[in-house]
């Protein structure tokens, strides 16, 4: 049989999945009692043992300092500011979106404005936002905004003109005003499609996040794997970034499971259109 | 009494003529299937009276006044393809016109309102025959009950005039004669004019009381889209159809009989197409 017509039975598909995860922990583990067997107080790849013991003491221990369970204070710190972000970004760009895509005057008015704004690397702004907006925490949301922004709104307004033009034709016909269109039509279609959207935003937001913690911060995850990074922390970064990843990945998952609950109508349309 | 008098409408894209000299009056209550070659502008010309597109020449007028500029609710439509919305239920389909008539900001109807509106929704969806799925999504349904409920839902807001275009093209053959009944009984009992495209000329002579036939007199290549298409035949279906008055003896069963009309009928267009 040919390669493209052989596939695994359920089961051992699902075996498959977890191999390159055993592998690269089996690595892992090989290397690092390698290294360590050949120098006890070598830094670089920690044992299990001492990246527990770094995250009981980040996490369920109070810092000696600040009083502060660590690892909390830099979830929430970094959650509220990436949640926040998606929330103004999401606003902005489905404003936009559906008015660019919908409105021919606003189209050739932004259309082109738009294309030119999201290729400005937003990294290259934070220096700007850091002086007109300070330090603090609107800095860093409105890079996030600024890096993703653009992106959903060129990506909604696309969705937008790929309705079927007849639907649009159609709501007309059954008396729809532009704003009944929108409401009643073009609005509910594209919030699925937003789930998209923002799915894909994911990646950028958490990089821009952590960036912008990286220069400026007090708090947040990616403040303290670059401040721990002095110390050569390794058994602190290592379980930093499995939990980011883990983050990053729970929240899509969610939007995943949001998208086909709130909208139970969208998988057929998209496998029949 | 006209419905739709168009006079000398023409249609060019550029240099490209479409449509040229263009004149009918389209009679109260009528039932016109426009047929034709492929690519002659059949669809150009229902989207004119649709208002999707403006003659380049020459005046439409709908119960003697110049057509709205915009797509309308006295004017509705079912295409082949993409006529419902998929992110509503049948029900919610057929009670959208309903709701965007009644509630100007919002196109939604909550509490009583909405019972009455869904109640008539209902029955409309039973005229059909999409009784049972009332709850279902377009995607959950077959192309011939996606067309049934398009027609469902242009029916709901009583339109004027309904146009269609090739709105049973995509079905299969026993689906079509079925729906064909329903379309039959639809215009029957409703206050309906309705203008038909469609390819298949059994259809057109199925269904309609005048069928109307667009064509390009000259088509060379060489003639680079100087020439567009227009009316080369009007036929008026014999025996004649009037709307509301069934009769057995008129409309016998071997009317419905695609078979013999589209074989033995001298006025089968394609084929003089060929031959010309
Ligand atoms: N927007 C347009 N711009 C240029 N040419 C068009 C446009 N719409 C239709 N046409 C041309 O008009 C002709 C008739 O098209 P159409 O009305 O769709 O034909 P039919 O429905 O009879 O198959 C075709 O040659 C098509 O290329
Ligand atoms: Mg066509």
């Amino acid at each position: 049989m040919r390669l493209i017509n052989r596939r695994p039975e359920a089961g051992f598909g699902r075996l498959l999945m977890i191999v390159p995860f055993v592998l690269v922990v089996l690595t892992y583990l090989i290397a690092s009692a390698a290294r360590l067997a050949e120098n006890p107080a070598d830094k670089l790849l920690p044992s299990p043992a001492s990246m527990m013991a770094a995250v009981t003491r980040m996490a369920f221990e109070a810092d000696k300092r600040t009083g502060d369970f660590l690892l909390w204070v830099d979830t929430s710190a970094s959650l509220g500011r990436i949640l926040a972000a998606l929330a103004i970004a999401t606003a902005i760009s489905l404003v936009l979106g559906i008015a660019i895509g919908l409105l021919p005057y606003l189209r050739s008015l932004a259309g082109g404005f738009v294309a030119v704004i999201s290729v400005v690397p937003p990294l290259a702004l934070l220096p700007i936002l850091f002086i007109v907006l300070g330090l603090g925490e609107t800095s860093k949301i409105a890079l996030i905004v600024i890096g993703i922004a653009p992106f959903m709104t060129r990506d909604l307004a696309l969705r937008v003109s790929e309705l079927p033009p007849q639907q649009i034709i159609k709501a007309q016909t059954l008396g729809a005003s532009s704003w009944q269109l929108v409401l009643r039509v073009v609005l509910p279609q594209l919030l699925p499609r937003l789930i998209d959207g923002l799915r894909l935003s994911l990646g950028p937001a958490w990089l821009f996040l952590i960036a912008a913690e990286a220069i400026a911060s007090e708090s947040g995850l990616g403040f303290r794997i670059f401040l721990v990074r002095r110390y050569l922390a390794m058994d602190v970064i290592i379980p930093y970034v499995i939990w980011i990843t883990l983050l990053a990945f729970l929240m899509d998952r969610l939007l995943v499971l949001l998208q086909a609950r709130a909208f139970p109508w969208f998988a057929g349309a998209r496998a029949t259109a | 009494m006209s419905v739709l008098s168009i006079a000398d409408v023409w249609k060019e894209y550029g240099e490209h003529v479409v449509l040229e000299g263009i004149s009918l009056e389209i009679a109260e209550r009528s039932f016109v299937a426009l047929v034709g070659p492929s690519g002659c502008g059949k669809s150009t010309f229902l989207k004119m009276l649709l208002s999707e597109e403006r003659p380049s020449r020459g005046s439409i007028l709908l119960d003697g006044a110049p057509l709205a500029a915009e797509p309308e609710a006295g004017r509705g439509v079912v295409f082949q393809r993409y006529s419902v919305f998929p992110h509503l239920t049948a029900l919610g389909n057929v009670m959208l016109g309903l709701e965007i008539g009644a509630s100007r900001f919002w196109g939604k109807l909550w509490g009583a309102r909405r019972r009455a509106a869904a109640e008539e929704a209902r029955a409309l969806l039973e005229a059909v025959g999409l009784a049972e799925a009332t709850d279902k999504y377009p995607a959950q349904l077959s192309g011939g009950m996606q067309q049934r409920l398009a027609l469902a839902q242009a029916l709901a807001t009583k339109p004027r005039v309904l146009l269609l275009d090739e709105p049973f093209g995509a079905l299969d053959p026993g689906i079509r004669a079925e729906i064909h009944q329903l379309m039959k009984r639809l215009w029957h009992e409703r206050p309906l004019t309705v203008v038909m495209v469609t390819h298949d000329m059994s259809e057109a002579f199925t269904l309609a009381t005048r069928v109307i036939a667009f064509e390009r007199r000259r088509n060379e290549p060489s003639d680079g889209g100087r020439y567009g298409a227009t009316i080369t035949q009007d036929i008026p279906v014999w025996p004649p159809r009037v709307a509301g008055q069934v009769t057995g003896l008129f409309e016998s069963p071997g009317r419905d009989d695609p078979a013999p009309v589209a074989g033995t009928s001298r006025d089968d267009l394609a084929l003089q197409g060929v031959r010309a």
